[in-house]
């Protein structure tokens, strides 16, 4: 129970932030670091504690997005309805791709390239039809209210922690739960697993049909935060790529892992700023040697490195 | 009779791995499945507990066919097997091992891992719990194997030579763990080449070669059954045995 009190107290701890610092630069980022944690936590449920890596997560992403802006633009919903809509499409999404994937037993690396197609799929879509704007994208417009889920940094910081809490008390319930038993091994041997009476296809739906439904909510969040979508930044791999760097940074399969791999990119991404300017495309150099120097000698993280210091 | 296999068979391209095998086992029993390497015997395990289909045949196990069912549903129904290449889940602790096999029949995580820790005394994993399953030796490894499988709280267990790679001493140490599954209940069929722990466990034996089984009944007359002799030994063995048993005889 002392895992489940430590999300209470960094909840607290984030909750009091906008008491003490007054600097929107400085709301923001911790606000892009909690949406970075998020979609981190969307890619570990699926590729960390499941073992089924994902290099398209940004289809869950981009329908939660489009979804919402879909929904709100074209069809006039309010912004709290459109939301639970959102994150029903992603996990449908998931459930889609799952069902396609696992029954034929899809592992390893075709499983990424099916769930890569599939984003690139949904982006040419995106890109063709009219009631998604085509390639000029939505525009949510700016009507600051509670109940248009707009707010100011504050606000925003406290919807995004309350996502990022909810994807927490999943990892964690992953983590003590007989559902996260079972998919931690099917993650380690498939074939042990369906020899002690696990359903293994059952096991892996329902592990990307959460990951898609977390996944589209940070896709919401995007499109109320930032008020704009279009196929490139809803279905396009900068997505796909921000959710599994958090996840392999912070150390998949753990619970803190997402949320350490987040803030530490953040900090990485303002050095890089400062150091190198904004050059186009330093960041993602700077992402690619990270995750390669990562892969190589930190398999397990930063939360890994920890624990190993612990013992 | 908890398992009955009626003329099962299974080729794989031109290769008869098990040609039309029927057996049954009594319920509270511990009986062997021997013959030579390449015999069939895994396959016939793994048709049993449902990783491969047969082409033909049934497998009734307590009165119900279960012939094709995928491999969870037949350990729900109460028949675990063992693998002969030991599968833990490598990165996870002896306990988290085990409790994975606990889960079957209880939802509770902390319940759960409390049956592990009761399932590894009960196989000598108790000093281990701890550990990751990686570090485990060959001999510890089995012994996960097995605590997996009893966790799941089978009717019957299916072992896949559980004393194979194991030294005199460990094999020693084990068959009182096995004959203590039997005596808590749970019907055991085991592979084994170990005939040591096949004369001193079972009760009932049947040797399998070529994908046919060709001998059956108590252990002591199937090993000096001529079929079975040539099957581990090679065409016109027990011939050569027999003149050479006379001529020690006459001398």
């Amino acid at each position: 129970m002392r895992s489940l009190a430590a999300i209470g107290v960094f909840a607290l701890l984030i909750a009091l932030v906008p008491a003490m610092v007054d600097s929107g630069y400085l709301l923001n980022a911790i606000i892009m670091t909690l949406y970075a944690a998020l979609l981190g936590q969307a890619w570990n449920i699926l590729g960390g504690f499941g073992g089924l890596f994902s290099f398209g997560h940004a289809v869950f992403f981009g329908t939660g997005a489009y979804a919402m802006a879909v929904l709100q633009v074209n069809f006039g919903w309010n912004a709290w309805v459109a939301l639970p809509a959102a994150m029903v499409l992603g996990g449908a999404v998931g459930g889609f791709i799952g069902a396609l994937s696992f029954r034929y037993g899809l592992r390893g690396s075709y499983f990424a390239l099916v769930t890569l197609a599939f984003a690139e799929v949904f982006r040419v879509l995106a890109n063709t039809f009219q009631f998604t704007g085509a390639g000029v994208g939505l525009m949510v417009p700016l009507k600051e209210s509670a109940l248009n889920m707009q707010f100011g940094k504050t606000g925003f910081l406290y919807l995004i922690l309350s996502f990022l809490i909810a994807a927490q008390l999943v990892a964690w319930w992953i983590r003590h739960s007989r559902f996260g038993a079972w998919l931690q091994a099917v993650r380690d041997n498939e074939e042990s697993a369906s020899a002690l009476g696990v359903d293994v296809f059952r096991v892996k739906m329902l592990a990307i049909v959460m990951a898609g439904m977390l996944m589209a909510c940070g896709g919401a969040f995007y499109v109320q935060y930032l008020h704009y979508i279009d196929p490139h930044l809803a279905f396009g791999a900068s997505v796909s790529v921000q959710a599994l760097m958090a996840a392999i940074v912070g150390g998949i399969g753990s619970v803190w892992g997402p949320l350490v791999g987040a803030a530490a990119l953040q900090l990485l991404g303002e050095l890089t700023r400062n150091l190198m300017g904004d050059a186009p495309g330093i960041n993602l150099i700077v992402y690619g040697v990270v995750l390669v120097l990562m892969v190589n000698f930190m398999p397990r993280g930063i939360v890994g490195l920890a624990t190993r210091w612990k013992r | 009779m908890i398992l009955q296999v009626r003329n099962i068979s299974r080729s794989f391209g031109g290769l008869k791995a098990v040609q039309d095998v029927s057996l049954s086992v009594r319920e509270g029993s511990i009986s062997a499945l021997i013959g030579p390497n390449g015999a069939g015997k895994t396959t016939l395990f793994a048709i049993l507990s449902g990783f491969i289909k047969p082409d033909g045949g049934s497998v009734l196990f307590k009165g119900k066919d279960i012939t094709g069912m995928p491999p969870h549903r037949i350990c729900r129904l109460g028949m675990t097997r063992t693998f002969q290449l030991v599968q833990p889940f490598a990165a996870q602790t002896v306990r988290e091992n085990i409790a994975v096999g606990a889960h079957l029949g209880i939802a509770s995580r902390k319940a759960a891992l409390a049956k592990a820790e009761e399932v590894a005394r009960q196989v000598g994993l108790e000093e281990q719990l701890h550990k990751p399953a990686i570090d485990l030796t060959i001999a510890g490894r089995k012994r996960l194997e097995l605590a997996r499988a009893i966790a799941t709280e089978p009717r019957l267990l299916l072992l896949d030579e559980v004393l194979a790679g194991l030294n005199p001493q460990e094999i020693n140490e084990m068959l009182p763990v096995i004959r203590g599954i039997r005596d808590a209940g749970v019907t055991v069929l085991m592979i084994e080449h170990v005939m040591q722990a096949v004369m001193s466990l079972s009760e009932h034996a049947r040797v399998l070669n070529n994908g046919s089984l060709i001998a059956e009944g108590a252990p002591v007359d199937i090993a000096s059954n001529p079929l079975v002799i040539e099957a581990y030994l090679g065409h016109g063995t027990a011939e050569r045995l027999r003149k050479a048993m006379e001529a020690a005889g006459a001398a």
